[in-house]
């Protein structure tokens, strides 16, 4: 769907001023709050990956073999199963929080050393410095657009909207999309690497090479880590700490699928080719960002465990805002948008999901899908 | 360390990845780390109506300063870091491993102003490693002459309490000191104890508003050669007020002896804002080691890629950070809100950011 017809430029500039004015307001405010915040969640998160690992640990004391009193399966998993949960907690509130943030430049105002976009690492397979390449530069600028931004392309790898054009391959598209939300960390972490141009003999194997070692790198280390170092440290019982710390960075993976996947895949969310974005001013950028993203309702601790990209719409507009600041801002954002009569594509997680996984199922298939993607253009052009 | 605890410490780096052991080790206590430099404030109090001293104990890896040296102090202002540099007070022999640092308000300076009035007991301060070469040679014995104004005394308080430490005597030494007034003299009592007690010490005071009526007393030849007949012979430190320090290097250069003085100057970091309405500037880019002319209204990375250079960018609209440089000196504008850079070492996106007369930029 391309941008809403009924907007004159005067709107469109209109709109982008006000959203400036919301911003500059807010960036002005920012203080010793926000500098709490931050600092806090990262003690937080931290002191639960430590007390994880210990949990996996002191639930190894409560195997069978060992015949005490609280020997036994019925202890042992329960403990196993929450170590397991707070890692996976853990990881994600490193991921999301406080890494994507961070690399987003939202705390790099503080000028502590420790937080800056330019040297935080993540604890993720992917290098940071490449993330932000294809998330800050490619994914925040191009938003939606076919052909610039990789996610909206299903990464190369899914059909997701009905102007994509329907290969045979797509008939795998469910089948892909399970295996993507288990192994999304690594999905995320060659797809800078754009395989598929190498494979399709687009690009040379050699012109990735240097990406490559860094991307194996990094890989290496976290493999390291979580699948070698930990389990050793348990002897005999390696397989269960490998176990624990794998489910661990399984479920970091499906939580980050499912938050990611419904920011900008649900019903009505718009999709634009390189043709309506091209020579676009700052302002046409602002109602890209608002029409490419969706928001997900919920509590204060799901909207944490997001890392706020529940307010998805808002983190487009003001990408290196403190997250944290985004739930005051979306009621600001949602008035302006009834204003000037654009939708704001808001709902719960069962909606937004649910349209998600209905669009997954539906461009298994092909044709155009008027339900999801709102009426055919009238020359409908096949973007990829 | 020793290559085993080296070793056991890249090791935990390990299970630590991405991050690093101390900043689980942070966690307990800020001291223990080894990522980042902190202090902890010990103590704080007043020498005079505007100046106070921190006591700081640091943190592991600070190594011990030497007398005369000053060092980096961060200190959060609604969250925002701001970083001065200050003399250290104290001598490095103190046996209990603090250092102090004394902070005189500056008028207007919003960091000085906090660090003296707001810091209190149990905060965390980022701390810099020790430098400077306003120092007293180690290994020779000197016979010196201080020139202090102001809070110009803190370095050379470090270097008396330091010779004072490790030798009980100060050597034959002559001290000519400005203030205001008497009541604005920093460690006045500490000074006159140390006239008291030491025979050798010579200390003058000089109250350069002490008398409304009269011309403001300063630095003088005359002065000189009543307080220290010998000043030829001596080898000088002096610190304080910048017209202070201007007469008394202008006064050794005459004398051939600028060799034999040492001085430290302290300028704030902050630049000062470009009068109204200037707008072209030179633009040097510091690590390409390129000069670039801008008009005040083209971003400043188009002024580098018309310059010739090609430096890392993204989206060109101020929203990837892809683009992020420090800097160096100067002022330059944000054209998103207007607000002005102009603190040293302030992240500056090139994409959307103009300059405002002469600026450096780390690129």
């Amino acid at each position: 769907m391309p941008i809403p017809a009924h907007l004159t430029p005067d709107d469109i500039a209109g709109f982008g001023r006000e959203i400036e004015a919301i911003r500059n307001e807010v960036m002005d405010s920012r203080g010793e709050r926000d500098a709490r915040y931050i600092y806090r969640l990262i003690k937080v998160q931290r002191s639960m990956a430590l007390g994880a690992r210990l949990v996996i640990y002191a639930s190894l004391a409560l195997l069978p073999q060992w015949g005490h009193a609280a020997a036994g399966w019925q202890f042992f998993w329960p403990v196993i199963a929450l170590g397991t949960l707070m890692l996976g907690c853990a990881k994600i509130l490193e991921n999301m929080e406080i890494g994507h943030n961070i690399s987003h430049a939202q705390w790099d105002w503080l000028r502590d050393p420790a937080i800056q976009s330019g040297s935080w690492e993540w604890d993720h397979v992917c290098p940071s410095d490449q993330w932000k390449h294809s998330h800050n530069v490619k994914h925040h600028t191009w938003t939606n657009v076919f052909g610039k931004d990789a996610d909206v392309g299903g990464y190369g790898l899914l059909r997701l909207f009905s102007n994509q054009r329907w290969k045979p391959f797509n008939l795998g598209n469910p089948v892909y999309a399970v295996l993507l939300a288990l192994l999304f960390e690594w999905g995320i972490a060659i797809q800078e690497l754009e395989l598929g141009k190498v494979v399709s003999g687009r690009m040379k194997w050699s012109s990735i090479r240097p990406m490559w070692r860094k991307t194996r790198a990094k890989m290496g280390r976290q493999i390291l880590k979580d699948y070698i170092l930990f389990p050793l440290l348990a002897g005999p019982f390696f397989l269960y700490v490998c176990g624990a710390n794998a489910v661990a960075n399984v479920l970091r993976n499906l939580w980050t699928y499912l938050i990611i996947f419904c920011g900008h895949f649900p019903m009505d969310v718009h999709v634009f080719t390189k043709d309506e974005v091209e020579n676009e001013t700052r302002q046409h950028w602002y109602v890209r960002q608002l029409l490419g993203s969706c928001n997900i309702g919920g509590g204060k601790l799901f909207h944490i465990m997001s890392g706020n990209l529940s307010h998805q719409i808002e983190h487009h507009l003001f990408p290196d805002m403190p997250s944290n600041r985004y739930p005051e801002v979306a009621p600001r954002v949602r008035e302006l948008c009834a204003r000037y009569k654009l939708p704001y594509n808001s709902g719960s997680l069962t909606r937004q999901f649910g349209t998600t996984v209905l669009r997954i199922l539906r461009m298994t298939f092909p044709g155009y899908s008027p339900l999801l993607d709102g009426p055919p253009p009238r020359r409908v052009k096949a973007a990829l | 360390m020793t290559p085993i605890r080296t070793a056991l410490a890249g090791l935990a780096d390990m299970f630590a990845y991405p991050l690093r052991h101390s900043h689980y080790l942070e966690l307990v206590n800020p001291l223990w780390t080894q990522h980042v430099l902190k202090a902890r404030v010990v103590h704080v109090s007043d020498e005079t109506a505007d100046t106070r001293t921190l006591t700081l104990r640091p943190g592991r890896g600070w190594r011990s300063h030497r007398a005369g040296q000053f060092v980096r102090v961060g200190v959060p202002i609604d969250g925002k870091r701001h970083t001065r540099t200050y003399s250290i007070s104290s001598a490095p022999a103190r046996d209990d491993g603090c250092i102090t640092v004394t902070i005189k308000t500056v008028d207007g300076g919003r960091v000085s102003q906090h660090l003296a009035r707001h810091v209190k007991v149990g905060q965390y301060l980022p701390l810099g490693e020790p430098q400077g070469e306003f120092v007293m040679p180690e290994s020779m014995p000197v016979h010196p002459l201080f020139i202090t104004g102001g809070s110009g005394i803190t370095p050379v308080m470090s270097m008396l309490r330091s010779t004072v430490l490790e030798y009980d005597v100060i050597p034959d030494t002559v001290h000519m000191h400005y203030a205001p007034h008497a009541q604005d003299v920093i460690f006045g009592a500490e000074l006159t104890a140390l006239q008291a007690g030491q025979k050798y010490y010579q200390l003058h005071k000089y109250y350069t508003r002490a008398n409304a009526q009269a011309a403001s007393v300063h630095f003088s030849a005359e002065q000189l050669e009543r307080a220290c007949p010998d000043w030829r012979e001596r080898e000088v430190w002096a610190c304080g007020p910048a017209a202070m320090l201007d007469a008394v290097e202008a006064h050794w250069a005459q004398a051939g002896l600028s060799r034999q003085l040492h001085t430290e100057r302290f300028h704030a970091r902050v630049a000062p804002l470009p009068a109204a309405g200037v707008k072209e500037g030179r633009v040097w880019f510091a690590a390409s080691a390129v000069q670039a002319q801008s008009d005040g209204t083209t971003c400043l990375l188009q002024v580098a890629e018309d310059a010739g250079l090609n430096p890392a960018h993204g989206c060109r609209m101020g929203i990837c950070h892809g683009c992020n440089t420090t800097l160096v000196s100067g002022c330059v504008r944000d054209s998103r809100t207007g607000a002005l850079i102009s603190e040293a070492g302030d992240t500056v996106q090139v994409c959307v950011c103009t300059a405002v007369g002469d600026v450096e930029l780390a690129l």
